[in-house]
């Protein structure tokens, strides 16, 4: 009876004149005399076709993703690559200057200084984070009662404010501070100096605070990765009298190939773009002696208000990290591959 | 774990990697002894720890007091706000469109999610000066919702990147019979989708809150001078007023520091996976 009466209902309506509009998001059961508006199929994510199967989103949900991501990721620095061959200071009018604030990159000594502390701090960091991380997981990853707490205690500084541990850090460093008074508890007075203040040192310091604060992050990571060695594997070479040396390098390194990649990627890149540690440790001195890209490239945008030099020092690291970034993905996973 | 005893190497093990663990968290150790410390004892005896008469009036002196944002205490409610609208803002806005890329096969997506990948990668400090501009004419410096679209655009990508990861191997069942039902889209997404998706965004939430609390760099550049500095600008301007003087300096730095150290011990697990995990994808 019910039934009979919703037929007839339908039926009137699809006799009557065109004006329900059928069709939109809702995906309601079209009546062959209904009228659809024409909508562009990438508005409503409708599949043209009889292949079933779910519609697909449409793609005016992704538009701010994708406004955000050209804008900020693209357009943004695409426009930078073009101030950083003007003059300009943020106010005039920006002059073209062609390669005249590269050739002064490679010209002043502070610069090419940043560019060399910026590498040395990379470099060392990459390898350091990556020893130490790797130490820590071995040593943790076996039977201890402790572990899950000394992991915490070894993981938690890379969840504090970099600023605030590079603070912590200063007062560590300072002539009065702890280390020093540390090394003139064990009898090496000798060695005491102001850490920060010699330039032979400050660098070596700021290395100090990264690898501390990071190595937890590359030792979580090794031991993620450490999780898929299977125990079998070990123990069957335990009892084949392998030594610990060998089976480190023969099975436990190789299976950690994909977590060091993670690990060095990670590193590499936040290493390129130091910039925390520096500020609030040494402020790049002394005699900017830890002036890294990063630090440079606050100073002379937003201190000395050049930006159109501050530009071409950021586009410097840019292509600095895109390439040394892009370089040891391939080869890790080269690397990878052979083992 | 069950029956374990210690042997003679692995109690040596043991003991050697709790003394490491000692000598690695040294700095926390004077971090909180030397906030609780007045000017005196500082000088007279800056290792011990002050257990007799610990000094909170750092505290309140470093709470209220220093840089243009009127002490630790206001920027701690600043940060607050930036940071969970930045996390509220990206987990929409990039589950969204990580929805859209993954469910759509077509060339385009799959061209999209290039594009984010190399966004991801690439350093956006190119952009810092065209952005500062634009936010300049805008008048969104120094404003939460300017640094809020900061932030949220600038993690957008590895977010997308992680979200895209997880929608693919979703099975799509879910969506499908919400649809049959007579869903609409957007209601599928947020009746559906975004329940299924509470892992990951577990992950991108407690990354890119611990990105956007921490962040120094962008809140120095877009921020600083104003009322509403974050924690680290603060801290910066407190630090650069009380040089020295360490016991107040770290009062304020465990100001800075103590929130994310607490979630941190409080929901351990999920940043372990999220920091060893989420960054594989």
């Amino acid at each position: 009876m019910t039934e009979r009466t919703t037929k007839k209902k339908h039926a009137d309506t699809s006799a009557l004149p065109p004006l329900v509009v059928a069709g939109g998001p809702g995906g309601e059961d079209e009546g062959p005399g209904a009228v659809r508006w024409w909508r562009p199929r990438w508005l409503t994510g409708r599949n043209s076709g009889p292949a079933g199967g779910a519609r697909k989103p449409p793609w005016f949900l992704a538009m701010l993703g994708i406004a955000f991501l050209i804008g900020m990721h693209f357009l943004a620095p695409l426009s930078g690559g073009v101030y950083a061959f003007t003059d300009w200071d943020g106010f005039n009018t920006a002059t073209f200057i062609g390669w005249d604030n590269f050739r002064e990159i490679m010209d002043s000594s502070v610069q090419r200084g940043a560019l060399l502390h910026t590498f040395v701090l990379a470099g060392s960091y990459l390898v350091l984070v990556n020893v130490v991380g790797l130490v820590l997981a071995l040593a943790l990853n076996r039977t201890l009662k402790s572990r899950n707490f000394l992991r915490m205690v070894f993981f938690a500084p890379a969840v504090l404010s970099p600023l605030a541990v590079s603070y912590i850090w200063q007062y560590m460093f300072t002539y009065d501070g702890a280390i020093n008074r540390m090394l003139g508890g064990i009898g090496l007075d000798g060695l005491r100096r102001e850490w920060l203040g010699d330039p032979s040192t400050a660098i070596w310091c700021v290395l100090v605070v990264m690898v501390w604060q990071h190595a937890g992050q590359a030792m979580i990571i090794y031991l993620a990765g450490l999780q898929g060695v299977a125990d079998e594997l070990e123990e069957a070479a335990v009892i084949d009298g392998a030594r610990l040396w060998m089976r480190l390098r023969r099975i436990t390194l190789p299976l950690l190939a994909p977590a060091f990649t993670i690990v060095s990627t990670l590193m590499l890149i936040s290493g390129l773009r130091v910039f925390d540690q520096v500020f609030a440790l040494t402020g790049g001195g002394p005699v900017y002696s830890t002036e890294t890209l990063a630090t440079q490239v606050y100073q002379q945008t937003f201190v000395e208000g050049r930006f159109g030099f501050g530009a071409s020092i950021a586009m410097v690291m840019t292509v600095l990290i895109s390439i040394l970034g892009i370089a040891n993905m391939m080869y890790q996973r080269s690397r990878e591959r052979r083992l | 774990m069950g029956a374990f005893r210690y042997t003679s190497r692995s109690f040596v093990r043991e003991v050697v990697m709790i003394l490491a663990a000692l000598l690695f968290a040294m700095p926390l150790y004077f971090l909180i002894a030397i906030s609780l410390k007045t000017d005196q004892q500082l000088t007279l005896e800056p290792m011990k720890p002050p257990l007799a008469d610990p000094e909170w009036g750092n505290y309140a002196d470093a709470w209220s007091s220093g840089g243009t944002t009127g002490g630790m205490g206001r920027a701690f409610l600043n940060t607050l706000i930036i940071t969970v609208g930045s996390v509220v803002c990206l987990v929409l806005v990039s589950s969204l469109t990580a929805y859209v890329i993954a469910r759509r096969t077509s060339r385009l997506s799959n061209g999209l999610y290039v594009l984010f990948v190399v966004g991801f990668i690439m350093p956006a400090t190119l952009g810092l000066v065209p952005i500062y501009v634009v936010m300049r004419g805008a008048g969104l410096l120094a404003t939460y919702h300017g640094i809020i679209i900061l932030h949220t655009a600038g993690i957008l990508p590895f977010a997308v990147f992680l979200y895209v990861g997880f929608i693919r191997a979703l099975p799509t069942e879910y969506e499908e019979a919400a649809q049959v039902d007579g869903a609409g889209m957007l209601r599928t997404f947020f009746k559906v989708v975004i329940p299924l998706l509470r892992p990951i965004t577990t992950t991108v939430a407690m990354l890119s809150g611990l990105i956007v609390w921490n962040d120094f760099f962008l809140a120095l550049i877009f921020m600083s001078g104003s009322s509403i500095g974050t924690l680290p600008i603060a801290l910066n301007s407190f630090v650069n007023e009380n040089y020295t003087q360490w016991n107040l300096v770290f009062a304020g730095a465990t100001i800075a520091i103590l929130p994310m150290l607490c979630v941190f011990v409080v929901a351990q697990r999920q940043f372990v996976r999220g920091l060893a995990g989420g960054i594989r994808g």
